[in-house]
């Protein structure tokens, strides 16, 4: 089991895996988001080979309407 | 390129940069912006929404960054850390893009910048690399320091965001206007054209708006008057208006040849 806060809301996942994968998993594969790890940027270039941890806080985040 | 405003090196036509907030849908979003003939939008940076269907339309389908520019925002940031992280998560996200606009809020009621986390969080951004347009408030010294540091463009505000109450201090605005070796574009509080064409009469190099065209009755209308107000007030300020006399008035028309003289 792994446990992830995603956007501050706590998600089990059943295996291992990397960033790349989670996204798949969330429907984001190929959107422009933007992903910090622990507080860290993780650059685009680099979702495929971050192995996500136990506890991992992410926040992922898109561009939307604002003045 | 005729008399273009120029902002961290780049030149661009038009002197509105409007948001893209609280409009109807991206449809209406759209249309207004064009109808401004803005070039540079700005964005919010918001956590995405997990579980809604990802293949919604969004905002970048609505306007492309390959025709605008970008400008991201730090709205709802209280503290100079939220406001740096959110720009750089900004710059993470536009593939490098690093013309931003920082704003730091003091509080949620007035929304007033909060100046000495303004400052901070402008050292830090501008050292990391970025192209700092700052919203603040009118005060010349302040301004100053902000150029100081490095900013691209001072935005101080016309009066508080998103209240429409126009330019409520214009003598501040001038004295930031002729000090300033960086563009002085006002950001927020203007309600309607005039209000535009105020601010650019005093000199402004542009002006910053959202809610005044995305919450008019007719928004994509309001947008066209908004350009047209912007170019008419850099106009008058380029023309040189006539000095005003009080208690002198003096006749148009000439005051000979008069019919039973």
């Amino acid at each position: 089991m792994l446990h992830i806060s995603i956007n501050g809301e706590s998600r089990e996942f059943s295996a291992a895996m990397t960033l790349a994968a989670l996204l798949d998993e969330l429907g984001l594969t190929g959107k422009r988001v933007a992903i910090e790890r622990n507080g860290e940027i993780v650059p685009k270039g680099l979702h495929a080979s971050t192995q996500l941890a136990e506890g991992d806080a992410l926040e992922i985040v898109v561009a939307v309407g604002g003045g | 390129m005729n008399d273009p405003l120029v902002i961290a090196g780049r030149e661009y036509a038009s002197r509105l940069l409007v948001g893209t907030g609280k409009y109807k849908d991206f449809d209406e979003t759209r249309r207004a912006i064009d109808a401004s003939g803005a070039q540079i939008v700005t964005v919010a940076v918001r956590r995405v929404n997990i579980g809604q269907n990802a293949n919604e339309p969004s905002l970048l389908d609505a306007l492309p960054m390959k025709d605008f520019t970008y400008l991201p925002n730090t709205a709802g940031c209280f503290t100079a850390d939220d406001a740096v992280r959110t720009l750089r998560l900004a710059r993470e996200l536009l593939d490098g893009h690093d013309l931003v606009k920082l704003e730091v809020l003091g509080d949620a009621t007035t929304l007033f910048p909060n100046m000495p986390e303004t400052l901070k969080a402008a050292e830090v951004l501008v050292k990391d690399g970025f192209k700092v347009m700052v919203y603040c408030s009118d005060d010349p010294i302040q301004a100053k320091m902000l150029e100081e540091i490095g900013c691209a463009a001072v935005m101080p505000l016309a009066s508080l965001i998103g209240s429409g109450m126009g330019i409520l201090n214009p003598w501040n605005l001038k004295l930031i206007i002729d000090q300033a070796k960086v563009p002085v574009i006002v950001d927020a509080g203007v309600g309607t054209a005039s209000d535009a064409a105020i601010a650019m009469e005093l000199g402004c190099d542009g002006v910053l708006m959202n809610t005044a065209i995305a919450k008019a009755q007719d928004p994509v209308r309001m947008a066209g008057a908004m350009k047209k107000a912007v170019e008419a007030g850099r106009d008058a300020y380029l023309a040189g208006r006539m000095p005003r006399k009080y208690y002198e008035a003096a006749p148009s028309s000439p005051t000979t040849g008069l019919i039973g003289s």
